[in-house]
């Protein structure tokens, strides 16, 4: 069971941290909505919940609650770049259909 | 596929629902987009890497355009048809450009107020000229974003008027952009500073940019912004600097006339070596001369504090009368924050903080402070606000608005400086029986007689069912929107019959003429106070001498022939006397008429009494 972070991701990560001034570490998770079943959660982490699983990639703390992990266990988290436009990919091996914007999927 | 940003805990955006918008800096010199990503604001960069998009466009003949670094460095090749500053024309006409920018560019007076320039593609309204330079920050957002762009929010001077406010937005919408709203750019780099420390009290933003120099007053209070005064100039900022250096270098190095391309690759050079001098003690300029070739000269820092000092005095003039317009000491003022380009400069920020008694704020990068407090508002506009995070932003009008009265005398409904969205109403009534109409005639202004104020829109109210001179009762409500635009709406409140105007922008008044409108409202006080008096003397005297004519019409009956030619004699005095310009001369003119004619009235009061009760019983009264 991991959930992982790409080199270019935890770069960006640790660049947005410093920035923020604060956050333990980055949340993944996913939420029950969206127009494919899923969205992704992605969020700074402040504080580790008591029932977190916490992975270390890259040096960083990734915390994900149990409830979200079946959905995303074996992810590596990207971060990319397209054109002028840059942001976060799931490579979620879990996920079988995604919506046509990527941005919900399903199991 | 959709990319995605890092959030605030909780604050994951659905799906779809990432609404993206941006704020914009559109400076005269520079402009730029920035955004908030992963929860941080950050500007923008292009394709190069470059987030600072100079606010220069260059007109082909084909009719199309380059804006930016490239058509800045053809500036001196293609000066006619390379637009600089153009922030400058916004709004206004021919008669109120300055010389500087009529000698650079052809400007035609095409009528509609605004003026126009003439370029290689044809005549070019300052609105187009913006417009091009938003579409390249909208298209490179849009690259930068995807297609989530919902809005966008530019900032403008303190000082902008109603005109060229319009006109920005109008700008804005020419280049396919939803502006969410306009806002004033000192209150953007609170924004900037003040979320970001969450700190109380009242700050000053001292912000210097390449074409206006604007100071304001803040205060930030529970993560709300109340501007509590603003001030500034707008004819000076850092192309001011250059042309000083330029001016000087020129006289040093030839003196001698330089073509059109020769003085802008001058002005460049100015620029280059008063950036390089921030941190140079000393620089070695390249000035051209009127044939091919330069000539070298050795530039010293103090050469150039002597040579502009008197530019940074002049800043300090609006910042001593925006603290005294709000009623604050240096003292009250908890921190300065510093903006704009120009205030890399050494002397400039010793000027602040020998004026304030500390050291200015200037953490984060002057050029972009304005753009990332745009960003941000575009931010929580856009509905990215987290639950329970409701802050409102507040901003003020620069002049007074108001509408004219009997004498033409100004009455103020909204001051200025008063804080923005605002709607007040005030009564009024009629001045004659039977009135049926009245004008209403809103202007803007800090002097007490229309005549020296602006006017900005005149309508009229019909329908006023008749009554006695002050028995109507209508309500005039003046309303000015977030961006600062005026309506005005009259009703007569019995019958309900209801005008309104929206004041259209009439463009043509500068900003400097707000700021001389400013100035000349508190140098002619004493004046105004005079006039006023004067004026509202006349009216009393010729409303007694009506309402005295109509009643010795009605009621001769009443008089004995020698009472009657008392009266008259009074009335002929005060018809005189109100010709005067003394007004207590005319006041006792005013006693004696009334005094004279206190028997008269109270014989006619007995009389519509009498005729009253004639025939009456009791018991039907």
């Amino acid at each position: 069971m991991s959930v992982t972070l790409s080199a270019a991701a935890a770069r960006h990560i640790n660049k947005f941290l410093a920035k923020r001034g604060k956050g333990v570490g980055v949340r993944l998770g996913v939420k029950t909505t969206g127009c494919s079943g899923m969205a992704y959660k992605l969020e700074y982490a402040d504080d580790v919940d008591a029932d977190d699983l916490v992975f270390e990639s890259q040096g960083l703390k990734v915390l994900v609650d149990p409830k979200s992990l079946p959905y995303i266990d074996g992810t590596e988290l990207d971060f990319v770049r397209e054109g002028l436009n840059e942001g976060f990919k799931f490579n979620n091996p879990n996920a079988k259909n995604e919506c046509g914007c990527g941005e919900s999927f399903n199991v | 596929m959709a990319l995605l940003q890092l959030s605030e805990p909780g604050d994951s955006p659905a799906p779809h629902e990432q609404r993206l918008a941006v704020g914009i800096d559109l400076g005269t010199t520079n402009s730029l987009v920035a955004t908030v990503r992963h929860a941080l604001p950050e500007c923008l960069p292009n394709a190069e890497g470059d987030v600072i998009l100079p606010s220069v466009v260059r007109f082909l003949r084909d009719g199309n355009t380059i804006v930016g670094r490239e058509a800045l460095a053809v500036q001196a090749q293609d000066p006619r048809n390379t637009i600089a500053s153009v922030k400058r024309l916004m709004g206004r006409g021919l008669q109120d450009v300055d010389a500087p920018m009529r000698g650079r560019y052809d400007l035609l007076d095409a009528g509609g107020g605004m003026v126009r320039i003439n370029t290689v593609a044809g005549p070019r309204s300052p609105v187009e000229v913006s417009a091009e330079i938003l579409r390249r920050l909208r298209e490179r957002a849009e690259a930068s974003l995807g297609d989530n762009l919902v809005g966008a929010v530019i900032t403008v001077p303190a000082y902008f008027d109603d005109a060229q406010r319009q006109a920005t937005k109008d700008a804005a919408r020419l280049a396919g952009l939803n502006v969410l709203r306009l806002l004033n750019e000192p209150t953007a780099a609170a924004i900037a500073y003040g979320l970001d420390e969450a700190a109380e009290g009242i700050y000053a933003v001292y912000d210097l940019g390449g074409g206006t120099f604007d100071f304001s007053v803040l205060r930030l209070a529970r993560g709300v912004f109340e501007v509590m005064a603003t001030s500034g100039d707008s004819a000076l900022g850092g192309d001011d600097f250059d042309d000083a250096l330029a001016d000087w270098l020129h006289r040093k190095a030839s003196g001698v006339d330089l073509d059109c391309s020769r003085s802008r690759a001058l002005l460049a050079e100015a620029r280059r070596v008063k950036e390089a001098l921030s941190s140079a003690p000393v620089v070695t300029a390249r000035v051209p001369l009127a044939a091919d070739g330069v000539r070298e000269v050795e530039v010293h820092a103090q050469d150039f504090v002597t040579l502009t000092q008197a530019l940074v005095d002049r800043s300090l003039s609006p910042v001593k009368k925006a603290l005294r317009d709000a009623g604050l000491g240096v003292d009250d003022i908890q921190a300065v924050v510093m903006v704009g380009g120009a205030t890399r400069m050494p002397h400039v920020r010793s000027a602040v903080a020998k004026l304030f008694g500390r050291q200015p704020h200037t953490d984060i990068d002057p050029d972009k402070v304005v753009a990332i407090g745009a960003a941000i508002q575009a931010n929580v506009l856009a509905g990215n606000r987290r639950p329970g995070e409701d802050w409102l932003l507040l901003d003020v009008i620069p002049l007074s608005l108001g509408l004219e009265m009997m004498g033409g005398l100004t009455e103020k409904i909204i001051p200025r400086n008063s804080t923005i969205p605002i709607a007040k109403a005030q009564d009024f009534t009629t001045y004659k029986d039977g009135q049926s109409a009245m004008a209403i005639h809103v202007v803007q202004g800090e002097r007490e007689l229309v005549q020296d104020c602006r006017s900005l829109a005149r309508f009229e109210l019909r329908g006023i069912p008749p009554m006695p001179a002050g028995g109507a009762r209508i309500r005039v409500t003046f309303q000015v929107d977030a961006d600062g635009l005026l309506s005005v709406t009259a009703r007569e409140q019995t019958t309900g019959v209801e005008s309104h105007v929206t004041v259209k922008p009439s463009y043509g008044l500068s900003d400097d003429e707000v700021a001389q409108m400013l100035k000349s409202g508190f140098e002619h006080a004493e004046d105004d106070m005079q006039a006023r008096a004067l004026r509202e003397q006349q009216v009393e005297a010729r409303r007694l001498i009506e309402a005295t004519r109509q009643a010795l019409t009605e009621d001769a009956s009443l008089l004995s022939a020698s009472e009657h030619a008392t009266l008259l004699t009074e009335i002929e005095h005060l018809e005189a006397l109100s010709t005067t310009p003394d007004h207590l001369a005319i006041k006792a003119g005013i006693d004696a008429l009334s005094a004279a004619t206190g028997d008269f009235a109270a014989r006619r009061m007995d009389k519509a009494i009498r005729e009253a009760l004639t025939g009456a019983r009791v018991d039907n009264l």
